[in-house]
């Protein structure tokens, strides 16, 4: 704990200043401990679990080559292994570490749900702001369209995508894209609606203000707790829509580790080993619940009545 | 109510329509060309694909395709399937009762188990029955259908050898996709049906009724549940879409036929007009249901109906 930088004069003013230094260290920890454990206490152990998993499974999808004990893809003799030290979570049919293709596959799953609501949050935000701020006519004529689109159960109209743009990654994150746009524009659509009517924006407006500065800086700031609730139930959704995709074969194709491939395989294999299908799936339901749960965090949070829009489109969460 | 009736089916033709416009432009708007994904494998030449396209009648103005497909459509032609070759209406029609029977049962099962947990932890709120219901109910929302399927395989058919893992002969068989179809729904419905409960509970008539004196259970009966019950029965609707999506998924792993399974095999297969008369279906499945489920709520609450009459 000696700071090299102290001059050390001294027997006696040397202790003093190791003392110092660790009472310092001990305090700079504090604050993050503190921090911790008033996370916990205002979520919930749940609430604060989940985030642990969350944490966890994004520096999985950052850190996997670092992370995992073995290759994801390198077959081996070892196949069909029970789960033991040497291979925690056991080995599949072709020898390859269950753990390592586990943490390899936070990395599709974590990217392709997120550019999926990346891209359905630009688009559909975009178009529910256009909608909602613009003519009456036009906007209830685009409203009626979102309207169509949501006719059709979101996994459903990904699939039609997939047939026609072929299996890879660019396709999924396309199709649950696509899926989103619609969802996200309906709420923007609602919210713009009732934020225009407030008195603020009249008064932006008899400032000589342009439309697209209100919008901007006047609207969407008002939306924006809302739209991150959605936003996090829509990753939630994502992943299961994905984990979908690939476990009926549309989606990334092997040997790349991806859960619902891997639960595909998995599931020829139940007869002979359960953790095959076991772990894949617990991957996906922790990282589902996670990004379910972070909404109600991130709803409480922006401390409003929004948790309601989070529940409701969670609704078309099961798949 | 009548008139209520007669706007709400009106209201569900021009979202058809726009549907199928809908349907038609993802797969021919789309970059990819379906005559090249019929014809991936087979080994076949440009001109090959030349021929397919021009059999498909994709050398034509998308308008005309369209209208020639919207043609057939509302003579209920959904066109043939290159995979059967036999009209995809045919095929279809076969097989809505079992996806619709599948459905029906899953929603079943989650009111069954939903209505009751969610009643019990709206009662006790707060207290340990709540937190312990809307614990379970938070990893039942997650967990994904047909993982769950999977792993109730391998315990009721594999190791416990109750119920078979494939197939249709019997009731036992329709046990295990059923659990597994309603289960994360029963969790939905049990959190929806919490809230709605606790909020009627909060309301002034309520309290009211209990500054009488009646019993706990007479006022649950006669002055909550019907109230609760609105907001829940919208939402079932809207969560059917989610069921029918489902239950693709868990028609492929036990084997059963149905529009789920029929779709997986006709995307394997490249099988266009298949694909899109089931999406047309489903679609249309979906919005019926809505339509059920809109009226069910009218006759529930009147003042839906008068919303409407005095919009």
């Amino acid at each position: 704990m000696e700071s090299p930088s102290s001059p050390v004069t001294g027997q006696d003013k040397a202790d003093g200043l190791e003392d110092q230094d660790l009472s310092r260290a001990f305090l700079s920890g504090l604050p993050a401990l503190r921090a911790v454990r008033n996370f916990v206490k205002r979520h919930g152990l749940l609430r604060s679990l989940m985030t642990l998993v969350m944490i966890a499974a994004v520096l999985c999808a950052l850190f996997a080559e670092f992370l995992a004990p073995h290759s994801p893809t390198e077959i081996g003799y070892d196949v069909l292994q029970a789960p033991s030290w040497d291979y925690l979570l056991g080995t599949d049919h072709l020898g390859r570490d269950v753990l390592s293709r586990v943490i390899f596959g936070a990395r599709p799953a974590l990217l392709t749900a997120g550019l999926a609501v990346a891209v359905g949050i630009a688009i559909g935000v975009s178009v529910g702001l256009f909608a909602g701020y613009g003519s009456r006519k036009l906007g209830s004529a685009i409203m009626r369209l979102v309207d169509i689109m949501l006719a059709l159960p979101g996994l459903v109209m990904a699939m039609v995508v997939m047939v026609i743009m072929g299996s890879g990654l660019k396709s999924i994150v396309t199709a649950i894209a696509l899926a989103q746009i619609p969802v996200f524009a309906r709420m923007v659509y609602g919210e713009t609606l009732s934020v225009k009517r407030r008195a603020f924006i009249d008064s932006a407006r008899v400032l000589g203000f342009s439309d697209l500065r209100i919008v901007g800086v006047h609207i969407l700031p008002n939306i924006a707790s809302q739209v991150a609730v959605l936003a996090t139930a829509a990753l939630g959704w994502s992943i299961l829509v994905a984990a979908t995709l690939n476990f009926l074969g549309f989606g990334i194709s092997p040997p790349n580790a991806s859960w619902g491939v891997d639960l595909q395989y998995g599931r020829q294999w139940v007869y002979q080993a359960w953790w095959l299908s076991v772990m894949p799936g617990a991957a996906i339901a922790l990282v589902i619940m996670s990004s379910n749960l972070l909404g109600d965090v991130v709803a409480d949070s922006a401390g409003r009545g929004s948790r309601i829009e989070g529940a409701k489109f969670k609704a078309d969460a099961v798949i | 109510m009548i008139r209520y009736l007669a706007f709400r089916i009106g209201s569900i033709i021009p979202v058809l329509f726009g549907m199928s416009i809908l349907v038609f432009l993802i797969l021919h708007l789309i970059p990819g060309d379906p005559a090249q994904a019929i014809l991936l494998g087979v080994g076949s030449t440009a001109d090959d694909v030349q021929m397919m396209r021009e059999l498909l009648g994709l050398e034509d103005p998308l308008w005309e395709q369209y209208f020639r497909y919207l043609g057939g459509l509302v003579q209920g032609d959904l066109g043939t399937s290159f995979l059967y070759n036999q009209p995809v209406a045919e095929k279809v029609v076969g097989l809505i009762p079992d996806t619709l029977i599948l459905t029906a049962c899953a929603l079943g099962f989650a009111l069954m188990v939903g209505i009751p947990t969610g009643v019990s932890a709206a009662i006790w709120h707060n207290r340990p029955v709540d937190r312990i219901a809307m614990g379970i109910s938070a990893i039942g929302i997650a967990l994904p259908a047909f993982w769950l399927a999977v792993l109730l395989t391998r315990y009721f058919s594999v190791k416990l050898g109750w119920f078979p893992s494939l197939g249709t002969g019997s009731i036992k068989a329709l046990v295990l996709p059923v659990v597994s179809l309603g289960w994360p729904l029963s969790s939905i419905l049990s959190r929806l049906i919490r809230e709605s409960l606790i909020e009627v509970r909060r309301s002034p008539y309520v309290i009211a009724a209990r500054s009488r004196g009646y019993s706990g259970i007479r006022i649950l009966v006669r002055h909550s549940i019907r109230k609760a019950a609105g907001p829940v029965v919208s939402m079932i609707g809207l969560q059917f879409g989610g069921v029918i999506a489902g239950a693709v998924a868990i028609e492929f792993i036990f084997g059963r036929p149905g529009l789920g399974s029929y779709l997986v095999e006709s995307m394997t297969a490249k099988d266009i007009p298949a694909v899109q008369g089931i999406i047309m279906t489903i679609g249309a499945v979906y919005l019926l249901t809505n339509l059920i489920v809109d009226l069910v709520r009218a006759g529930l609450e009147p003042s839906v109906r008068d919303e409407w009459a005095n919009r």
